[in-house]
C-alpha cells in the first residue's frame, strides 16, 4: 500500500518535471538579456544572469518591434470562447436529445447521428478547409471574428457531443420520469433536474472546447488574411531567423498563460455534484 | 375512481399490456401480483403516462387522462431501485415535486415536516441520498411521494432491494402509511403472497399483460382461477398432479388411490389435474401414505424446510415446519391432505376449491 503511494507519487513528480521543465525553460529564457542567450547556457536568474524584460517589452510592441500581441490575444480570446461557449450550449441540448430520445430517419439512429458528429473530428481538418473557404466566401465572413466563430463551432461540438452523451447516459432516465411525474414538464426536467446534475460534465466539455478552440491553427491560417489574426497564427509570423529567443519564449509562455488560467479557475466544479445515490 | 378500459401497448412487436381493464376506488390499496415481465411495471407506466397505448382508455372520476401528459397526471412511483435526486438533501428531495404544487412558507414546511417524520426520517433531513442506507433512501422515496398527496400512487417492488429484515419492517409501516390517504387510488406490485395478503384491499393477478383474475387476497388464494394463477400466488409453488377420477376415488399416475373429500364428491368421472399447496402435503408412515417421492432437493427457509420431490405421479413440493435433515436421494412418504385438494379441469381452470377455512 505505502509502496504503491510511493511510486505513484515517484511517477507523478517525474513526469510534472519532464513536462514543466520545457516550460521552465521558456520562462526562464523570456527574461535573458541577449548575451544570457548566446554566451553559453545559463539557467538561474539573478544568479547566472540579471534579468531584464526586453523579450516581454519586444511582444507588445516595444523597443522599436512591430509585432504586438494583445490584438491577437483579443481575438482568441473572442473566438476560443465564444464558440466554445455556443458550442456548450447546442452541444449539451444535442447530446440531451440523443441520450433521451430515440430518432429515427430511414436507416439513420441515435448512434448514427452521434457518429455524424464525432466524423466531424475524424476528419483531417484539411478536407473541410476548401469547403469552409467557399462558405465563408459567399456570406462574406472570410478574415472575420464571425465566421472563425462558426468554423470553430463545428470543430468544438462533436467534442463536447462526443463527452455529454455518455455523460448523460450515465444519469438513469428513471430520474426524468420521476420528475416529469412529480409536475415538471420535459423542458423544466433537463433545466432544473439534469442540468444541475450535469455540471462536472459541462465543466470537462467546456475545458476541451476552449482547449482545443484555443490551440485552432489551421483554420485561421487558411480563412484570415490579416484583418482578423489569432494567437497561433501570430506566433507562426514571428520568424525565428530574424526574432530573438527571449521574445519567442515570451510570445510561447503568453500565449499558453491565458488557458493555465481558466483550467485553475474552473478546476474547482470538477469534483462538484455527483451522481451517488440516484440510483442504488 | 379510476376506470382503466381495454388497455393495449406494444412496442417493436413485443406486447406488454393485453386487453386490461380494471376500475379502482380511491381510498384502497391494490395489489398487482405477477413474475417478473407480467406486467406490473407497464401498468404502472401506462397509468403514469410513461408508457405508449395503442389503444384503451384511462378516466379519472369523469376526467380522461388518456392523453393527459405525464406531468400533469397527478400520479406518483417508487420505483423498485431507490431514486432520489443525488444532489439535494432530503429535506430539499421532499420539498422539490411540493414545490411544484405551489406550497409556500410554513404550508411547505409542515408538509415536509410532516411525511419525513411519518417515514422516520427526522434526525436525517439534512444529508444527501449517498450518505442514507439502502432502507432509508427508499424512506425518502416513499416520503416525496406520498407528501404530494397525488390522486395516483404506485409503488412498483418498492422493497425488493431490500435486506429481509427490513422488508418485513417497512411492510408493516406501509399498512399506516397508506391507510392515511383516503383521496389516493394506490397501487401495490409485488411477487410475495404475504405482501399482497397484508396490504391489499384487492389483488389483481398478471401474466403475460393481462389481469387473470382479481378480487380481494383471500379470495384469490383459496379460489384461483386456474393453474397459471395457482402457480403465481402460491410459493412454495404448489404441486398440480393428473388424476382419473373413477366413482369417487381419483387415482394419481403411480397408481396410488385418494378417496374423493366431501367437497369433490360430486366430481363426475374424467380425468382432472389436482392442485395440492406444499403446506398440505406431509410425511407418513408408509402404510398411511398417498404417494411414496425421492427427495431430489432441499431448502431450508427460516423456519421451515421445503422439500422439491420426484415421484411416479409428477414432481411434487412439501413443506414441513421446523428445520428436518432430509438427505437428497433419499425415499419419503407424503400424505395428501385430501380436504384441502384443488380440482381443476384438465385444461387448467378450477373447478372446485376447499370451503374456505376449512382445514
Amino acid at each position: 500500500m505505502i509502496l504503491k503511494r510511493i511510486v505513484a507519487t515517484l511517477f507523478v513528480t517525474l513526469w510534472s518535471i519532464f513536462v514543466l521543465l520545457p516550460l521552465l525553460w521558456a520562462l526562464v529564457t523570456s527574461f535573458k538579456p541577449p548575451e544570457a542567450v548566446s554566451l553559453g547556457a545559463t539557467y538561474i536568474p539573478f544568479v547566472e544572469f540579471q534579468p531584464v524584460l526586453t523579450g516581454w517589452s519586444n511582444i507588445f510592441g516595444g523597443g522599436g518591434a512591430t509585432t504586438n500581441l494583445v490584438p491577437p490575444l483579443i481575438n482568441s480570446v473572442i473566438i476560443t470562447f465564444g464558440a466554445a461557449a455556443i458550442s456548450l450550449v447546442l452541444g449539451t441540448i444535442t447530446s440531451y436529445g440523443l441520450s433521451r430520445f430515440v430518432y429515427k430517419a430511414g436507416f439513420i439512429k441515435n448512434q448514427d447521428i452521434i457518429f455524424f458528429f464525432i466524423s466531424q473530428r475524424i476528419m483531417p481538418p484539411i478536407v473541410l478547409s476548401f469547403p469552409f473557404f467557399l462558405m465563408l466566401r459567399t456570406l462574406g465572413l472570410l478574415d472575420s471574428r464571425t465566421g472563425l466563430i462558426l468554423v470553430s463551432i463545428a470543430g468544438l461540438m462533436p467534442i463536447v457531443v462526443w463527452l455529454m452523451v455518455d455523460f448523460f447516459n450515465g444519469i438513469p432516465k428513471e430520474l426524468d420520469e420521476m420528475a416529469m411525474l412529480e409536475g415538471y414538464n420535459p423542458v423544466q426536467v433537463f433545466a432544473r433536474v439534469i442540468l444541475p446534475l450535469a455540471a462536472p460534465g459541462l465543466t470537462v466539455a467546456g475545458m476541451f472546447a476552449v482547449i482545443f478552440g484555443w490551440n485552432d491553427f489551421f483554420y485561421p491560417l487558411i480563412l484570415t488574411f490579416g484583418q482578423v489574426v489569432t494567437l497561433p497564427v501570430a506566433i507562426l509570423s514571428l520568424n525565428a531567423t530574424i526574432t530573438p529567443f527571449w521574445t519567442l519564449s515570451a510570445a510561447a509562455i503568453f500565449a499558453i498563460l491565458p488557458l493555465i488560467i481558466f483550467a485553475f479557475a474552473i478546476e474547482r466544479f470538477l469534483s462538484k455534484g455527483s451522481l451517488s445515490g440516484a440510483v442504488r | 375512481m379510476l376506470e382503466i378500459k381495454n388497455l393495449f401497448a406494444s412496442s417493436q412487436g413485443e406486447s406488454y399490456l393485453e386487453d386490461v381493464s380494471f376500475t379502482a376506488e380511491a381510498g384502497k390499496i391494490y395489489v398487482l401480483m405477477g413474475r417478473t415481465g407480467a406486467g406490473k411495471t407497464s401498468f404502472m407506466r401506462a397509468i403514469g403516462g410513461l408508457l405508449p397505448l395503442d389503444s384503451g382508455s384511462i378516466h379519472f372520476g369523469d376526467e380522461e387522462i388518456t392523453s393527459t401528459p405525464v406531468w400533469k397526471r397527478d400520479a406518483a412511483i417508487v420505483y423498485q431501485q431507490f431514486i432520489n435526486y443525488p444532489n439535494k438533501t432530503v429535506r430539499q428531495n421532499v420539498e422539490f415535486p411540493l414545490r411544484k404544487l405551489g406550497l409556500k412558507g410554513s404550508e411547505l414546511n409542515d408538509r415536509v415536516d410532516l411525511y419525513i417524520s411519518k417515514v422516520g426520517l427526522t434526525e436525517f433531513a439534512k444529508r444527501r441520498p449517498s450518505q442514507l442506507s439502502g432502507g432509508q433512501q427508499q424512506r425518502v422515496a416513499l416520503a416525496r411521494s406520498l407528501a404530494r398527496q397525488s390522486r395516483i400512487l404506485m409503488l412498483d417492488e418498492p422493497l425488493m432491494n431490500l435486506d429481509f429484515k427490513l422488508r418485513e419492517q417497512l411492510r408493516e409501516e406501509f399498512l399506516d402509511l397508506f391507510s392515511g390517504e383516503s383521496q389516493t387510488v394506490t397501487f401495490y406490485a409485488t411477487t410475495e403472497i404475504t405482501e399482497a395478503m397484508m396490504l391489499g384491499y384487492e389483488v389483481l393477478v398478471m401474466h403475460e399483460g393481462k389481469i387473470l383474475q382479481s378480487g380481494t387476497p383471500d379470495e384469490v388464494f383459496e379460489r384461483p382461477k386456474n393453474t397459471l394463477v395457482a402457480g403465481i400466488i402460491n410459493d412454495p409453488p404448489i404441486t398440480l398432479l393428473d388424476v382419473t377420477v373413477v366413482d369417487g376415488v381419483a387415482s394419481l399416475r403411480s397408481g396410488s388411490k385418494i378417496s374423493l373429500p366431501d367437497h369433490l364428491s360430486t366430481l363426475p368421472a374424467g380425468d382432472y389435474m389436482f392442485g395440492i399447496r406444499a403446506n398440505d402435503l406431509e410425511p407418513s408412515s408408509s402404510s398411511d401414505a398417498t404417494q411414496e417421492c425421492t427427495i431430489s432437493f432441499v431448502e431450508l427457509s427460516g423456519s421451515e424446510t421445503v422439500l422439491y420431490l420426484n415421484s411416479a405421479s409428477g414432481d411434487m413440493v412439501a413443506q414441513i415446519e421446523g428445520i428436518h435433515d432430509f438427505a437428497v436421494g433419499s425415499t419419503l412418504h407424503l400424505r395428501i391432505r385430501p380436504e384441502r385438494l384443488l380440482a381443476f379441469n384438465s385444461s387448467g381452470d378450477l373447478l372446485t376449491a376447499p370451503r374456505v377455512g376449512a382445514k
